[in-house]
């Protein structure tokens, strides 16, 4: 019920106290009460009326995999079902691989990040001042970044950010600042994604073989189903939108409600590069059904071949009508090699997606001195533009050597353009050809070539036998090392029957 | 839904669409007054003050001065003497740098004034302390299950605890009579209101000190909340967030000292979050953790961090900074007694004003009764009155309906916010606004 305050937008204005206003709301407000009192009252709401309730959506309850204890009984307390499915020893190589490499010193060949962090530490030292942490000379001091920021991201950081996705992607599509939500890291903003995308038992479709990571970040808490559109070797694994259209009815047919697709371009594992037509036709795809396109542009930057990397945003663009449907993803953690820094983006064309995600992102905010270096650094587009330049030569170079390498052992991979790994066809060398088989391999390629690799098993490949080979932790010397080691493994292989 | 409406546009989740990012109370409303015109000691002197944030700006000399002397610290963004630039660029471990974590453990057992221990492998680290315990919801609770939370609470909670999670709140209703303690009766009474709406209680989750009532929770009843959890069995979320606020050593006593004295027996259910957004007054650095006595509970919550990590640099520069214990142990004595004068300056001048507040002994707040202005004791009125304090003597303060308070005529006022000088005119307003007040009544009586 709400009861007027008058004279409320005469005092509101900026400009002087008007202090004799203040007399008569008051009396206005006193004067309301006592009209009031005359009045017969409402029943009163034994609950309190909270505001903030509003439409609590009753999430359906999943099927409870605790049991129910009985009142009374002296046995542990427990966690949530949800919990509980995590806690479990994750038994995914890529996880178990990550982990062991933490304990012991392998060659980290799982994780392909690092390449060119030399340059950015060179341009911080030579330009690096106190200023960093906000401790200017003009005395703006700490609070300046101290203090409760937005939790999507200081606009500054957006901004920079938009114009270096810009430069990044090959300056065919402008990005807007006003569409950026930054997070810690692009992990937080797929979920975010998730959460505000799909509901609990729907289902997104994914091309697999895919990033490991995804089953994680779009399934775990959000109870989201990733539904795998397998590729095949025989199209160099990329997707085909008749595939999707199978999967799609497949999924109908089961009663499964698909919200939508999610491609990862440049491809990880793969390292494939969609070309316009391919996107034009997903999101005819898209309209078709009705579902939304999360495209993880993560590896945007680290192209290498001789195709231009296109971005979704670029589809769209052009496009008005399905703009609502199309997001992506994008971070620091791959083209610029600060993973640890946790700064990712969410980038979309539907504003009630931004609305959403704008307030989630308080759960997985950017800390705020990192926001400030990036500022710093992100504005000097002389050196962003070389370092775009530069680490794509590198990749490049890293790239060839590599593939040379494996080529020597008689390995080939997939025709690649992009990515910071080769997906690497060791079929033949697999005994029995099946999933056993490919995992006794990275076994060996674990323990006598001390190499940590990604089984494709973990990326959901259905063909046994492939690998991701990340490359660009290594430097040029290491690179005929490493393929040594990977010949001693190769050539204790059993030749095929 | 059962029948689906093909609509041309595409559909968004309920999550997305919900209402549970409570951002429809007043607590934010008034933030937004403020945005829209916000007091400024030069630019605008007629502005809104805010005080409904309880943000801590009194010490920040002590952190610039430090930051100062180790400038090194300011300009390697990321650099130490253990570590490269390139080793903490790369670092993304979900079990956070080891020397932040011995830097944070240090650090709570300094304020707890060495009484309690804390083991660097249970800390686990997040993005703030938001994230601290919207985690921990996501790791005790399944959908539709429900947390104890004592009233009045931090509005946020709300949003923190329910909108993703899909967990419901269930409030245990504390009374002014006895200033708003925790009682058995009220905990069970809670409880019982729970099961007979069929839902399963899975914790309880307290803040102490107490926001928003800038109180300490008195040692008999952490024993007595420790009781009932054990006879439940439910989790107990210990929200410490102001343990570095409390305005002397001694006044604060933490469940991990209950703990520590009875050997940590069934210690498994207890959970302490911390977070340096309010006692060192960094809450842009994004800096929270969980303490968890339970193994499962760390390990699963260390694996669900990934979705809220720390940023490298951050934790390495912390990691220094609270290692240095000159530093820290001069700033947490240096930061209890500003506090504690400042909360001496609000109270005065409230009580010159002839306004009452709860008695406080923490935080950055206090908790104001001006249940005497309403007219009639319901929360409309007390919604009016916080619309009055804030358009016509533009101050913005909390009202206690959006803590949840029973009883109408609550305010959370917070006095860290912001200078001395402004603190001033704001009780000076308050003053002028309590004198008209009483003209007013006069007259219409």
């Amino acid at each position: 019920m709400r009861l007027i305050v008058p004279l409320q937008g005469v005092v509101q204005g900026r400009g002087g106290i008007i202090l004799g206003s203040i007399i008569p709301c008051a009396l206005f407000y006193f004067l309301q009460f006592y009209l009031k009192r005359h009045r017969s009252l409402p029943p009163t709401n034994p609950t309190l009326p909270s505001t903030s309730s509003g439409n609590l959506s009753e999430l359906q309850r999943c099927s409870s995999r605790t049991n129910l204890l009985p009142r009374g009984s002296t046995v542990r307390v427990r966690v949530s079902a949800r919990a509980s499915s995590i806690a479990k020893p994750n038994d995914s190589p890529y996880y178990i691989g990550l982990d062991r490499v933490r304990e012991d010193p392998y060659d980290e060949m799982s994780n392909p990040d690092g390449l060119s962090l030399d340059m950015i530490e060179k341009w911080l030292s030579e330009n690096l001042s106190i200023s960093m942490l906000g401790l200017r000379g003009d005395g703006l001091g700490i609070s300046g970044i101290a203090t409760y920021q937005p939790m999507d991201g200081l606009m500054e950081l957006k901004v920079v950010m938009a114009g270096f996705m810009t430069e990044v992607m090959g300056r065919t599509v402008s990005f807007d600042p006003s569409q950026v939500v930054l997070t810690s890291g692009a992990t937080p903003a797929l979920e975010i994604l998730s959460f505000c995308l799909a509901d609990q038992g729907n289902a997104f479709l994914v091309p697999a073989p895919y990033y490991p990571g995804f089953d994680r970040d779009m399934k775990w808490r959000t109870g989201v189903e990733l539904i795998p559109v397998h590729c095949r070797s025989c199209d160099n694994f990329t997707w085909s939108i008749t595939a999707l259209e199978q999967a799609y009815n497949q999924a109908r047919k089961r009663g499964q409600k698909v919200r939508g697709i999610l491609i990862s371009n440049p491809s990880n594992p793969v390292g494939n590069l969609l070309n316009k037509d391919m996107l034009y036709d997903l999101l005819d795809f898209a309209r078709d059904v009705n579902i939304h396109i999360i495209s993880d542009e993560i590896y945007a930057g680290s192209t290498y071949g001789n195709e231009e990397f296109v971005s979704m945003a670029e589809i769209v663009d052009s496009e008005d009508a399905d703009k609502d449907r199309v997001h992506i993803i994008y971070g620091m953690s791959k083209d610029f090699s600060v993973p640890g820094f946790r700064v990712g983006v969410l980038y979309s064309f539907n504003e009630n997606v931004l609305a959403a995600s704008r307030k989630l992102s308080r759960f997985s905010s950017v800390s705020t001195p990192t926001q400030q270096l990036l500022v710093s650094v992100l504005s000097d587009t002389n050196f962003t533009r070389e370092y775009i330049k530069t680490n794509k030569q590198r990749i490049r170079s890293m790239y060839n050597l590599f593939v040379a390498g494996l080529r020597e052992l008689g390995l080939e991979c997939t025709k690649s353009n992009a990515g910071l790994y080769s997906w690497v066809d060791m079929s033949r060398l697999i005994s029995p050809y099946s999933e056993k088989g490919e995992l006794d391999l990275w076994d060996n390629l674990f323990n006598i070539a001390k190499i940590n690799v990604t089984p494709g098993s973990a990326c959901h490949c259905i063909e046994p036998g492939w690998f991701r080979f990340c490359f660009t932790t290594l430097n040029e010397k290491e690179i005929p090392i490493v393929v040594d080691r990977i010949r001693k493994v190769v050539e204790r292989c059993k030749p095929p029957v | 839904m059962a029948i689906e409406i093909e609509t041309p546009s595409v559909s968004l989740s309920k999550v997305a669409l919900s209402e549970t990012h409570g951002e429809d109370s007043p607590y934010f409303a008034g933030w937004k007054a403020y945005d829209e015109n916000p007091y400024d000691e030069l630019n605008n002197p007629s502005g809104v003050i805010q005080m409904g944030l309880a943000e801590n700006q009194v010490s920040f000399d002590l952190l610039e001065q430090y930051l100062e002397q180790h400038s090194e610290l300011a300009a390697n963004s990321g650099r130490s003497s253990t570590s490269s630039f390139r080793e903490n660029a790369l670092f993304q471990d979900y079990h956070g740098l080891q020397s932040f974590r011995k830097a944070m453990a240090s650090f709570m057992e300094q304020i707890r004034g060495g009484r309690a221990k804390f083991d660097p492998d249970r800390i686990v680290i997040t993005a703030g302390a938001t994230a601290a315990n919207e985690l921990l919801t996501f790791i005790l609770a399944d959908p539709g299950d429900a947390l104890l939370i004592p009233t009045p609470y931090y509005p946020g909670f709300d949003r923190d605890l329910r909108w993703r999670t899909g967990v419901n709140i269930i409030p245990v209703h504390c009374q002014s009579s006895n200033n708003f303690e925790i009682t058995p009766e009220a905990l069970e009474a809670a409880y019982n209101e729970a099961e007979s709406k069929n839902i399963k209680v899975k914790g309880l989750l307290i803040t102490n000190p107490s926001n928003p009532l800038g109180a300490t929770i008195k040692r008999s009843n952490l024993k007595k909340i420790l009781e009932f959890v054990t006879r439940k069995n439910i989790h107990l979320i210990s929200d410490e967030i102001y343990s570095g606020s409390s305005f002397s050593c001694d006044e604060f006593v933490s469940i991990s000292q209950i703990l520590a004295e009875q050997n940590y027996k069934d210690s498994e259910r207890v959970h302490v979050v911390y977070s340096l957004s309010k006692d060192l007054g960094l809450p842009g650095f994004r800096v929270g953790t969980i303490y968890s006595y339970n193994d499962d509970v760390v390990r699963t919550a260390r694996r669900m961090s990934s979705f809220t990590l720390i940023s490298s640099q951050t934790q390495q520069l912390l990691a220094s900074m609270l290692s240095d214990k000159r530093f820290t142990e001069n700033y947490i004595r240096v930061n209890r007694e500003r506090l504690k004068k400042r909360y001496e300056m609000i109270i005065d001048g409230l009580r010159n004003a002839g306004i009452a507040c709860l008695n406080g002994n923490a935080g950055l707040f206090c908790w104001v009764n001006l249940s005497s202005l309403l007219l009639e004791p319901t929360m409309e009125c007390e919604l009016e009155l916080w619309k009055l304090i804030l358009y016509e003597v533009r101050l913005n303060i909390s009202p206690g309906s959006s803590c949840h308070c029973l009883e109408p005529g609550w305010f959370r006022v917070c006095f860290a916010n912001m200078s001395e000088n402004t603190l001033e005119i704001a009780l000076r307003r308050i003053h002028d606004f309590m004198d008209r007040m009483r003209k007013v009544k006069i007259s219409l009586q």
